[in-house]
């Protein structure tokens, strides 16, 4: 059986005003079903630009990208993506900016009760039941943070995209997102690929873990299996030589093998 | 604590006594007696502190009105052909007093002369904001559009109001809807440029949430599009009101017909100067009125 997400030697050139400039190149991964894979690397590494491939934000210069079989054609509901920087509507009560979604993927099938139940569920699965009328502005980074996931997981996607979703929040806020993150995968079986640069969480969070080597014409240069059981606990897990073995692999190849040569931009 | 705080006599008896405690303690109930002054309960410091806070607000904004209005005594007092604040608060009171009065086209009340010339910029700038806003959103949209039309507003913009005038009376043939078209014309401007450049600067996330919904068309539009640009829209269409309102005193001045330009300039003929002076004031007091309406309702649409 072929594997859920298939990428088969996919690039990406972006043409820009300086001419033609490779951002990926030669891209082949295979994601199971419920496989929770983290894509790691420098910045400026092209692990983004993998993301809005699978996405459909992009479109692959080289190669393909089938999701079930399918190939991956544009942005669509069943690839629901969870942005840095949260992306919701200011002008719409969190309620309003999960109902937008559930509406749309739901809405010809359901009644209107029921996409308010399915609303109502998302956003207490993260816990922010209590906040259903608040504007975005009104609440806190993390909460928006969650606001985002609710509203990529009430749409039920085939696969969650995470961009970093976990990047611009204060080191406690990250650890309990996390630890909300691993009950609501394994509650949800979702097949997730989140990108990010924190070791930590890719060690914690992944079934695997891609790194990928720098840009331009960035490529996966290794990918490591991260055989920890579930559920993981990061208490357990900071006094666990295995942990510790996987997480130096990660920095060996980050800081050795894909040392940076210079800070860009 | 208390025993320092006690008479001579009272000291010399607790010091003899030797139960000194309970004397100090008998005699403790005794100062909270004293009712607190107003100024000094939370609600009489809240007071006190607001007072202060209106005061310190009030004394720049008077101090500037009052050296404003000595300036212009001055200035009357050595020219002798302005009249003076106080001349020309009577002339005012006069001129309140019977605001709707009509006596044929050439001489009505100062309240028809206003409601006239807001007529005339509400019709202006509506049929303005009715074009501007939507070609506002096409030029945001479409890159092509935004190139195709960039130079014909470039030279279009920056032409002086009034140069429109004679086209207008041209085309239009009557003054009445030639001053409209002058108001149309020059507050367009504002609201195509702002909104374009709101929809322009919608950040790519927002529209990266429509894609990955495939959001159809009209749902962007009303969920996403208008919401995100209102801020700026309503930005252009308060330059624009300003711009009108400006425009107007002029127009009116050259077209005749009733309303506040029409009647400085008649009361220019008449060399009743007051009345000018007058006139001055309340083109701005509506002016800023007209603004200040407009940023209330701006704030209401603020997300941020």
């Amino acid at each position: 059986m072929p594997s859920y997400v298939q990428i088969e030697n996919a690039g990406m050139v972006f043409s820009t005003r300086k001419g033609k400039f490779t951002a990926l190149t030669g891209i082949n991964l295979n994601v199971e079903q419920g496989e929770f894979i983290a894509l790691i690397g420098h910045s400026g590494c092209g692990k983004s630009t993998l993301l809005n491939l699978v996405a459909g934000l992009l479109d692959a210069s080289d190669g393909v990208l089938l999701l079930a079989n399918k190939e991956i054609k544009g942005p669509g509901p069943e690839r629901s993506v969870v942005f840095q920087n949260h992306s919701l509507l200011p002008w719409l009560t969190t309620f309003d900016n999960v109902h937008l979604a559930v509406e749309k993927v739901f809405g010809g099938r359901e009644s209107k009760a029921q996409l308010k139940a399915r609303t109502r569920a998302a956003l207490d699965l993260v816990g922010l039941a209590h906040a259903a009328a608040r504007l975005p502005g009104e609440i806190s980074g993390g909460m928006k943070q969650r606001v985002g996931i609710a509203r990529a997981l009430a749409m039920e996607p085939k696969v969650l995209l995470m961009d970093e979703p976990f990047g611009a929040l204060d080191a406690l806020t990250r650890a309990h997102l996390q630890d909300e993150l691993m009950k609501i995968v394994a509650a949800t079986k979702s097949t997730v690929i989140m990108v990010t640069h924190d070791v930590d969480e890719a060690v914690l969070l992944s079934d695997r873990i891609v790194m990928m080597t720098n840009g331009p014409a960035a490529t996966i240069g290794e990918i490591l299996s991260v055989d920890l059981p579930r559920p993981r606990d990061r208490l357990a897990l900071a006094h666990d030589p295995h942990y510790h073995g996987l997480r130096s692999r990660v920095l060996e190849f980050l800081y050795s093998r894909q040392m940076r040569p210079q800070e860009a931009a | 604590m208390n025993a320092v705080t006690l008479n001579g006599q009272r000291l010399s008896e607790v010091m003899a006594a030797p139960e000194t405690e309970t004397h100090a303690a008998a005699n403790e109930p005794a100062l909270p007696t004293r009712r607190t002054p107003l100024f000094e309960t939370e609600g009489g410091k809240r007071f006190r502190e607001g007072v202060t806070n209106v005061v310190k607000a009030t004394i720049p904004p008077v101090l500037g009105i009052a050296l404003f209005v000595a300036l212009w005594a001055i200035i009357a007092s050595i020219g002798g052909k302005i009249p003076g604040p106080a001349e020309t608060w009577g002339a005012a009171v006069t001129l309140f007093s019977d605001p709707f009065y009509d006596s044929g086209p050439n001489d009505q009340g100062i309240g028809w002369n206003i409601l006239n010339s807001l007529y005339r910029v509400g019709i202006g700038f509506g049929l303005a904001a009715a074009v501007g806003i939507p070609l506002g959103f096409l030029i945001g949209r479409f890159a092509f559009l935004n190139q195709m039309l960039a130079p014909i507003i470039g030279i279009l913009r920056p032409v002086s109001p009034l140069a429109w005038l004679p086209i207008g009376l041209l085309v239009l043939q009557k003054a009445e809807p030639a001053s409209i078209w002058v108001i149309f014309i020059s507050s367009i401007w504002p609201m195509v440029l702002n909104t374009a450049a709101g929809v322009q600067r919608i950040p790519q996330d927002y529209l990266n949430v429509a894609r990955v919904l495939k959001l159809a068309e009209f749902k962007v539009f009303t969920r996403i599009l208008f919401p995100a640009v209102l801020p700026y829209v309503l930005t252009g269409v308060r330059l624009a009101i300003g711009v009108a309102w400006l425009v107007i005193v002029a127009a009116e001045m050259l077209t005749g017909g009733v309303g506040i330009g029409f009647w400085v300039w008649d009361e220019w003929n008449n060399l009743n100067v007051a009345h000018i002076i007058i006139a001055i004031f309340i083109v701005g007091i509506v002016g800023l009125l007209l603004e200040q309406g407009l940023m209330l309702v701006a704030k209401r649409f603020s997300y941020e």
